[in-house]
């Protein structure tokens, strides 16, 4: 059981160095699935050690809005490329002007 | 027919508002219009005081309000216009001397082309002056109070691209404004005390008020009249007014204005009868402004500041008399009518010899101008004959009475007095002198001319009424003509009979002729003014008009200008400074704020995580423990 919870964390904490480091908006998109998949890994096996489905339900739950999240945040990223020729998050720091 | 009376006003504030407003194709006979303003004025003044004649004594009093100024709960005031003995010759004398002095400026203005803004002003002035002398109420006075003080202020100012005339403009200003302070503080004492500024009313309650409430009252409305009749301590303004052109240093600044304070006096005559210490004040004010303005008319070379420092003087005299009380007041009236003459004649003269002399004003540069411009030269000598007091001119009979009033008041103020009228008989002389007789010193391309028509028959009109204006006096007309307005007098008995005293004076005003004469007559007058270490310590005091501008500037003007400059540091240092440091501090601690919001994701995202493992470590340590 362990392993599996060992496993998520360091597949969480690849993923939350990765949004941190990297600047390509699509590695940092990755990573954020790779956090979410830590933790439905994470749900999964909470779900197998208690015996019941509330982990696996929150795991579909999260698969489902993880979906919908790449839906908008891909599209995001695309028309941010097609202004700025660029998918570098660094770039779209106008915010701070 | 009374009901009239607001006519006299309207008809030159119209004209005057007309002239203003009108374009330039107003230009060709503006001048004309603004004269035949004034001119209407003084045919309804004739037609109105014909109707007072026909009156009874008793009825020569109209009152008339034409609408309710200002009525909120307590304070109420009308525009209310009284047309009585006083102010019937007042107007007289305000258009009657007005409409003459518009026909000189007509050819005195010729060649300047803001001739119609010049009639404009002086229509607006004339409508000011009326306001004030025909005022039922002490507001409705102060109204004209400060519209004459403004027409003042625009024609000293008429040339306001000299800059010594703006200088004297603001001067006049502000010197009156001074005065103003006492005018305001008066009425509204006059509200808190009597809960109404009618004069009619206020001079019935006035006798029955305590002495302080007298005093103060009287003390206040004399520093208004001091303010604006040039009085010491405010006399100071008077001799720079004569920057303006010379018609106006004839009406506004000799004949009528600045007796506007003799007859704030006289109009408040009970105030003054029921306080002695403010009659006794305004004595003191007359007698030392009596013998300052004749000292400075001694040493000035300058033709319009020597008669300003007589007016000055002449001006003291009223105020003299109409200190003296119900005895005094009929003679201030009769000495201020005939000095309106003779020194608007002078005045307007004097313009006249300037007009042939390029608009030089140093008498060191006149001289034997009677060749030149007899018929001013002869209008002058009336004036002069008539102010040094030569018997049976108007000055003769007005002077004289004031100063045999003076010695049944005291000695001492009737012995100021006569040495006054030497003083003035001596100034004169050499005023004359220097002028019209002795050798020519004219400037090389200067020729004297005498001059137009239109400037030369007000001057006859002027000089033959400086001749005739004793006939008030016949039969002690004008005595009793104002006795209903000022109050019966008790005759004193003096320790001479009158005939003496008159002839004391004419013998003393002979003295002041014959010093002038040898002084001045005899001996040639030096071309150019001598300088100051050699002339005495008189005349040189004489020529800076007594010190007064250098004790104003140490007295008033310097610590003013100190307390602003603090003032100015206080509210930079202390008060800003407080609000900008406190508004400065806010700013640095928002430029702290502002370093973490670099605009990265990653730094949010960073932020977002420390936040969480922040969240979850507490969350450990509170289950753990």
């Amino acid at each position: 059981m362990t392993e599996y919870i060992t496993l998520s964390m360091i597949l969480f904490t690849i993923g939350a160095v990765g949004v941190l480091v990297r600047r390509n908006a699509i590695i940092v998109f990755m990573c954020i699935e790779l956090m979410l998949n830590a933790t439905n890994l994470a749900f999964v096996s909470f779900s197998r050690q208690h015996g019941n489905l509330d982990g696996q339900l929150a795991a579909f739950f999260v698969m489902v809005v993880a979906a919908a999240e790449v839906v908008i945040g891909l599209s995001i990223i695309i028309s941010i490329y097609r202004t700025r020729r660029t998918t570098s998050v660094d770039d779209a720091s106008l915010l701070k002007s | 027919m009374f009901d009239l009376q607001w006519l006299l006003i309207a008809i030159p504030l119209a004209s005057g508002a007309l002239l203003l407003i009108w374009g330039k194709e107003s230009d060709r006979f503006g001048h004309l219009i603004g004269t035949a303003a004034s001119a209407a004025s003084f045919v309804l003044g004739v037609v109105l005081f014909a109707a007072l004649l026909g009156h009874d004594a008793e009825d020569r009093s109209h009152a008339v309000s034409l609408f309710t100024w200002i009525d909120t709960g307590t304070f109420h005031v009308e525009m209310s216009f009284v047309y009585d003995q006083l102010s019937a010759l007042f107007v007289l004398l305000i258009t009657g001397v007005g409409t003459l002095i518009h026909v000189y400026s007509i050819g005195y203005m010729e060649h300047d082309e803001r001739r119609r803004r010049f009639f404009a002003f002086l229509n607006l002035f004339i409508a000011a002056m009326l306001t004030l002398v025909l005022a039922g109420d002490y507001l409705v006075l102060f109204l004209g109070w400060e519209g004459v003080g403004l027409a003042s202020y625009l024609l000293i100012g008429f040339w306001q691209h000299k800059p010594s005339a703006a200088a004297a403009a603001k001067k006049a200003f502000v010197v009156n404004r001074v005065g103003d302070i006492g005018m305001a503080l008066a009425i509204m004492l006059m509200f808190a005390q009597f809960g109404t500024s009618a004069i009619a009313a206020v001079n019935a309650a006035a006798p029955g008020a305590t002495d302080a409430v007298t005093t103060s009252l009287g003390l206040l409305l004399l520093l208004g009249a001091c303010g604006k009749s040039a009085q010491v301590p405010l006399q100071s303004w008077l001799l720079d007014a004569m920057e303006g052109p010379t018609p106006v240093s004839a009406l506004i600044h000799a004949a009528t204005m600045v007796t506007a304070g003799v007859y704030l006096v006289v109009r408040s005559n009970a105030i003054f009868d029921a306080s002695e210490v403010a009659r006794t004040a305004v004595i003191v004010v007359g007698l030392v402004t009596l013998l300052a303005g004749a000292w400075i008319g001694c040493a000035k070379d300058d033709i319009k500041k020597a008669l300003a420092g007589s007016t000055m003087s002449q001006i003291g005299y009223m105020m003299l008399a109409a200190g003296l009380g119900p005895a005094g007041y009929p003679f201030a009236i009769f000495h201020l009518i005939t000095h309106g003459f003779f020194k608007a004649n002078m005045f307007l003269g004097a313009g006249s010899v300037m007009h042939g002399m390029d608009d030089d004003v140093d008498m060191r540069h006149y001289g034997g101008l009677r060749k030149a411009m007899p018929v001013t030269f002869a209008t002058f000598a009336l004036g002069y004959l008539a102010i040094i007091g030569f018997p049976g001119f108007s000055g003769f009979w007005s002077k004289d009475k004031i100063i045999e009033t003076a010695f049944g008041e005291n000695l001492w103020v009737g012995l100021g007095a006569l040495l006054g009228a030497g003083v003035t008989a001596f100034y004169m002389t050499r005023l004359m002198m220097m002028t019209f007789f002795g050798d020519a010193r004219w400037k090389d391309d200067v020729h004297p001319h005498e001059s137009p028509k239109v400037m030369t028959v007000p001057l006859v009109a002027l000089g033959a009424l400086s001749l005739l204006g004793g006939v008030l006096l016949v039969g002690d007309w004008i005595v009793e003509w104002l006795e209903p307005v000022t109050g019966h007098a008790e005759h004193h008995e003096l320790a001479v009979p009158a005939i003496v005293l008159t002839l004391i004076i004419t013998l003393v005003a002979a003295t002041g002729v014959a010093l002038g004469f040898l002084t001045y007559g005899r001996r040639p007058v030096a071309a150019e003014t001598p300088a100051d270490g050699s002339v005495s310590f008189l005349a040189r005091a004489g020529r800076h008009e007594l010190y007064g501008n250098e004790l104003n500037e140490a007295v008033v003007v310097r610590p003013t200008r100190h307390l602003t400059r603090f003032l100015v540091w206080f509210d930079g240092k202390g008060i800003d400074g407080f609000v900008t440091g406190l508004a400065d501090r806010l700013g640095d601690t928002s430029q702290l704020l502002r370093k973490p919001q670099t605009g990265y994701v990653r730094s949010y995202a960073l932020t977002m995580f420390a936040g969480v493992a922040i969240v979850v470590l507490c969350l450990l340590a509170v289950t753990l423990a």
